[in-house]
C-alpha cells in the first residue's frame, strides 16, 4: 500500500549511504583499547559500568548490615553509613545505569538496528568512553584520600554537603563534583553520536517507524539527557565554586560550630531546582530504553508483532516530553508555593497516562501469543510486575498530601527501587540473556539462566515489597540508627534483618550470573546467526559477532517494520526486515 | 525558571515539528517496499552529519546557557544581590565579536563562491577578532578584580565571572574547530565541498555564541531585569 502523499516521481535515496570514512585498526591497542568501533567501545563501556555497580551492590550491603544489626560491625560509623549510602545511590544512578543503558546498549544496539557501519562520529564516541572512564576512576579515587568519599547524599544538598560535619568534605565532595562533570562532558559526546546516528545513518528504507522500540527508548532518552544534563552540570559547577572559591550561589549566611562562615544569601532551592531538573528526566532516561528494550524482548519472544506500535512510540515521546516538568514533585517538603506543587501534581500524574498505555499494549501483545518462556522472556515479565508495582506507589508519591508525610520514610527507598532500580536491572539482565548470542556467537545456559531469574525476581521482591509496610509505620531513611522508637515497634527491626539477609543472599546469586557468562564465553552453544528468529536487523548481519563495519560489501535495505512475526502466508513465521517483499504481502 | 520554559517551549516545537514531518503519524505495518515514505521533495541535498551534529549541540549549550541564566535571575532576587560595575571594555568587545561573527559569514560566502584567498583572509581576521575578544574579556576580569569585585564577596559577581568564563571556554573551544579549518584552507588547492561545509560550521557556532553573548551582556548591564521581575512574578 502506498502512500498517496508521496510524489512518486522523487528517485529513491542511493542503496549505499555515502558512508563515514571507516576507521580501519592496526594494532591490537587500537583494536581492543582505544578503538573507535562501536561495538568494543559498548563492551567497554558495559564493562565499567557493571564493574562500579559491583562496587555499588557491595555497598548496599554496608547500608542494610547497619540497618539490620546497629553497631554490631565495628567498621561500620556513621560516616561510613553515610558514605555508602551516597556512593550507592550516586554509582548505581550515574555510573551505572545510565552508562550501561546509552554507552553500552546505546553504542552496541543503534549502528546495528538502524543498518549503519557505525557511529557517525567514531573518534569522539571512543573520546566519550575514555572521559567516561576517568570520571569513574575519580570518583572511586575519593575511597583513597584523607576524609574519604563524601557522605552527604546521593543528592549533595548544599549547605551541608560542604559543611564540615558532612563526611569527606575536604576531598569527597570536591572529587564527586569533578567526577560528575566529566562524566557530564563524556555523557555530551557519546549522547550527540547516538542521536545523530539516529538521525543520519539510517539505511535504505529504515525510517522512523520502521526503527525497532529499542532505539527509539534509547534515541528519545539520549535527547532528554542532552537536555537534562546541562541542569546537572550547572549545579556541580557552582557548588564545586562555592566549596573552593567561596562563593554563596547556593550557601546562606551560616554559623557552624559557634563561627560565622562567609556565606551570604545563597539559595539551597536553586540547586535543588537545578538538582531536580536533571534529576527527574533522569528516572526516563534509564525507564525509556528499558522500556523500548521490553518492547523488543516481549515482541520477539511472544512470536507477536508489538501492539499499538505508534502508540508505543507516541507514549515515548510524550513520557519524554513531560518528564522535563515534573522536577518539582522532588521538592514537596521543600517548602515551595501550594500552587506550584499543585502544577508538578498534575504533570506527575499526567505521566501515568502514556506509561500506563504502554503496560496495556505490553499485556495485549501477550494476550494470545505463542509465549516462550525463555531467560530474556521471564526478566521481561518480571519487568513488568515490578514496573507497575513501583508506578502505582509513584501516584501515591506524586500527590504533595500523601508524599508530604511518607517522604522522608522507607516508602520512598521502596518506589523508587522497584520503579528505577529493580526494574531496569532486570531488563538489562533480560538484555544480556537476549544479545549475547549475537555479542559473542555463543549461547547462555538457559537452566542456569532462569535460576537466576527467580532468584533475582522473587529476592528483589522480598526485599523491597516489604519496606513499603515499613514507610508506612514512618521508619524514616536516611536514618544511621533508630534506637528506641516510639512509633516502631520490634516487629519492624525483626523485618529489617529479614531484609538484609535476604539481600546478601541476592547479591551473592548473582555470580550465578557471571559464572554463566563467562562460562558460556568457551562452551556455551554456537548460537547461529539469528537463535531468537527475530525480524530486527541486528540479528540479519552476514556475520555472528558483526564483523568491523557490520554488514560487509552492502548495506541492508529495510522492506517492512520490525514486528513481522506470525505472518500469514510467510515461509517461516517471522520476515526480517531486509527480506525482499513477497507477491501481495500484507503484514499482520 | 520561565527562561527554561522558553527555551523547552522553542526545542520540543522544533522536535515535534520534525517528527511529524519524518512521518511519526504513519502505520508501519501497512506499508511495504523500500521507499515507502522517502519524501524529499524537490531534491534538496540531505543535511550532512556534521550540520545536524552541530544543530544537536547547541541544543545543549543553549540548554547550559538558558539553566544558567534561569539561576541568574533566581538568586538575583536575594536581598544581598548587587551587580558590579560593568566595565567599559564590554562594549569594545561586544563589537569585536560582532565583527568576527561577519567575518565569518563573509568567509561563508567566498566558500561559496570558491574564493579561496577571499576565505583564508576572512577566516583569519574572524579568528583574531575572537582572541582579541577573549583579551578583552581577560582585561575586564582583571578591572573588576583590581576594584576588589570578588567571586567570594557577593553572588552577583560570582555569576559575572561564571556567565563570562562558561562563554570564554565555549569560544576557546571554537577556536580549536576554526584553528583546524583554517590550516585545512591553507593546506587546499581550491574550496571543496568539505572545506565550504567545515566553514559553515564554524560561521553558525560564531552566530550562536554572539547571540548568546548579547542575551548575556543585556542580563549583565542590567536590560534584562525587567524580564527577571516577569519571571518571578510568574513563580511566586
Amino acid at each position: 500500500m502506498t502512500d498517496a502523499s508521496v510524489p512518486q516521481n522523487v528517485a529513491p535515496p542511493p542503496a549505499e549511504v555515502p558512508d563515514v570514512d571507516l576507521y580501519h585498526a592496526h594494532s591490537w591497542i587500537t583494536k581492543y583499547v582505544f578503538s573507535q568501533d562501536a561495538k568494543v567501545i559498548a563492551i567497554q563501556y558495559a564493562g565499567t559500568a557493571i564493574t562500579v555497580g559491583i562496587l555499588a551492590l557491595v555497598l548496599s550491603w554496608v547500608i542494610r548490615l547497619q540497618l539490620a544489626f546497629p553497631g554490631a560491625i565495628p567498621f561500620i560509623d556513621a560516616n561510613v553509613y553515610y558514605q555508602s549510602v551516597t556512593m550507592h545511590g550516586m554509582i548505581m544512578v550515574v555510573y551505572m545505569l545510565t552508562a550501561i543503558f546509552l554507552g553500552g546498549f546505546g553504542n552496541y544496539l543503534i549502528p546495528l538496528m538502524v543498518g549503519a557501519r557505525d557511529m557517525v562520529f567514531p573518534y569522539v564516541n571512543m573520546l566519550s568512553y575514555w572521559v567516561y572512564l576517568i570520571a569513574t576512576l575519580v570518583l572511586v579515587s575519593s575511597y583513597f584520600f584523607p576524609g574519604g568519599p563524601t557522605g552527604a547524599g546521593w543528592t549533595l544538598y548544599p549547605p551541608q554537603s560542604i559543611l564540615t560535619g558532612t563526611p569527606g568534605h575536604e576531598y569527597g565532595i570536591i572529587l564527586m563534583l569533578v567526577s560528575l562533570i566529566l562524566f557530564i562532558v563524556g555523557f555530551t559526546m557519546g549522547g550527540l553520536n547516538y542521536v545523530v546516528t539516529v538521525l543520519q545513518a539510517r539505511t535504505r528504507g529504515m525510517t522512523l517507524m520502521r526503527m525497532p522500540l529499542t532505539v527509539w527508548g534509547i534515541f528519545s532518552a539520549a535527547v532528554m539527557a542532552l537536555l537534562a544534563f546541562p541542569g546537572l552540570f550547572v549545579a556541580c559547577v557552582m557548588l564545586l565554586l562555592d566549596r573552593t572559591l567561596g562563593t554563596s550561589f547556593f550557601m546562606p549566611s551560616l554559623v557552624e560550630l559557634g563561627e560565622r562562615k562567609d556565606y551570604v544569601g545563597g539559595s539551597p532551592i536553586l540547586f535543588q531546582h537545578l538538582f531536580w531538573f536533571f534529576g527527574h528526566p533522569e528516572v526516563y532516561i534509564v525507564a525509556l530504553p528499558a522500556f523500548g528494550i521490553v518492547s523488543d524482548l516481549i515482541s520477539v519472544h511472544a512470536r507477536k508483532n508489538i501492539f499499538g506500535y505508534r502508540m508505543m512510540v507516541w507514549a515515548i515521546i510524550a513520557i519524554g516530553v513531560l518528564s522535563m516538568v515534573v522536577w518539582g514533585h522532588h521538592m514537596y517538603i521543600s517548602g515551595m508555593d501550594p500552587w506550584f506543587g499543585f502544577f508538578f501534581a498534575v504533570t506527575t500524574l499526567a505521566i501515568a497516562v502514556p506509561t500506563a498505555l504502554k503496560v496495556y499494549n505490553w499485556v495485549l501483545t501477550l494476550w494470545h501469543a505463542d509465549i516462550h518462556f525463555t531467560t530474556p522472556m521471564l526478566f521481561a515479565l518480571g519487568f513488568l510486575v515490578t514496573f507497575v508495582n513501583g508506578g502505582i506507589t509513584g501516584l501515591y508519591l506524586g500527590n504533595v498530601i500523601v508524599d508530604v508525610p511518607l517522604s522522608a520514610t522507607l516508602f520512598v527507598v521502596a518506589h523508587f527501587h522497584m520503579v528505577m532500580g529493580i526494574a531496569p536491572v532486570l531488563v538489562i539482565f533480560g538484555a544480556i540473556y537476549h544479545w549475547y548470542p549475537k555479542i559473542t556467537g555463543r549461547m547462555m545456559d538457559e537452566r542456569l539462566g532462569k535460576i537466576h531469574f527467580w532468584i533475582t525476581f522473587l529476592g528483589a521482591y522480598a526485599i523491597f515489597f516489604p519496606m513499603h509496610y515499613l514507610g508506612v509505620l514512618g521508619m524514616p531513611r536516611r536514618f544511621y540508627e533508630m534506637g528506641e522508637t516510639a512509633f516502631v515497634p520490634a516487629s519492624a527491626a525483626t523485618l529489617n534483618i529479614v531484609i538484609t539477609v535476604i539481600a546478601l543472599a541476592v547479591g551473592f546469586a548473582q555470580s550465578i550470573f557471571f559464572y554463566n557468562l563467562f562460562k558460556s564465553l568457551k562452551y556455551g552453544a554456537p548460537a547461529g546467526g539469528n537463535p531468537w528468529r527475530a525480524a530486527s536487523l541486528e540479528w540479519q548481519t552476514p556475520e555472528t559477532p558483526p564483523g568491523h563495519g557490520n554488514w560487509g560489501k552492502h548495506l541492508p535495505v529495510v522492506y517492512r517494520w520490525p514486528y513481522a512475526y506470525s505472518v500469514p502466508g510467510a515461509p517461516e513465521d517471522y520476515l526480517p526486515q531486509n527480506a525482499p517483499p513477497v507477491r501481495g504481502e500484507r503484514s499482520p | 525558571m520561565s527562561v527554561m520554559g522558553l527555551f523547552f517551549i522553542f526545542i520540543a516545537t522544533v522536535a515535534i515539528m520534525w517528527l511529524v514531518r519524518q512521518g511519526v503519524m504513519e502505520s508501519p505495518w501497512l506499508e511495504e517496499g523500500e521507499v515507502a515514505h522517502y519524501r524529499r521533495a524537490g531534491g534538496a541535498e540531505p543535511p550532512t552529519a556534521g550540520r545536524v551534529g552541530l544543530a544537536v549541540f547547541l541544543a545543549v549549550a543553549g540548554c547550559l546557557f538558558s539553566l544558567l541564566a534561569a539561576a541568574f535571575f533566581m538568586r538575583g532576587d536575594a536581598p544581598d544581590w548587587q551587580m558590579p560595575p560593568i566595565p567599559g571594555v564590554l562594549w569594545v568587545n561586544t563589537f569585536l565579536l560582532a565583527a568576527s561573527s561577519v567575518a565569518l559569514q563573509v568567509a561563508v560566502f567566498a566558500a561559496r563562491r570558491a574564493d579561496a584567498e577571499r576565505v583564508k583572509t576572512a577566516l583569519l581576521v574572524g579568528a583574531v577578532t575572537a582572541a582579541l575578544f577573549l583579551i578583552g574579556q581577560i582585561w575586564a576580569w582583571r578591572e573588576l578584580l583590581e576594584l576588589r569585585f570578588f567571586a567570594s564577596s557577593n553572588a552577583a559577581n560570582a555569576f559575572f565571572y561564571l556567565l563570562t568564563g562558561v562563554h570564554a571556554l565555549h569560544l576557546i573551544g571554537g577556536l580549536v574547530a576554526l584553528a583546524r579549518t583554517t590550516d585545512k584552507v591553507r593546506g587546499a588547492e581550491r574550496v571543496t565541498k568539505a572545506l565550504t561545509t567545515s566553514v559553515e560550521l564554524c560561521a553558525i557556532y560564531w552566530h550562536f555564541l554572539l547571540f548568546v553573548w548579547l542575551l548575556m551582556f543585556a542580563m549583565l548591564i542590567g536590560w534584562a531585569d525587567g524580564f527577571g521581575a516577569i519571571c518571578r512574578r510568574l513563580l511566586s
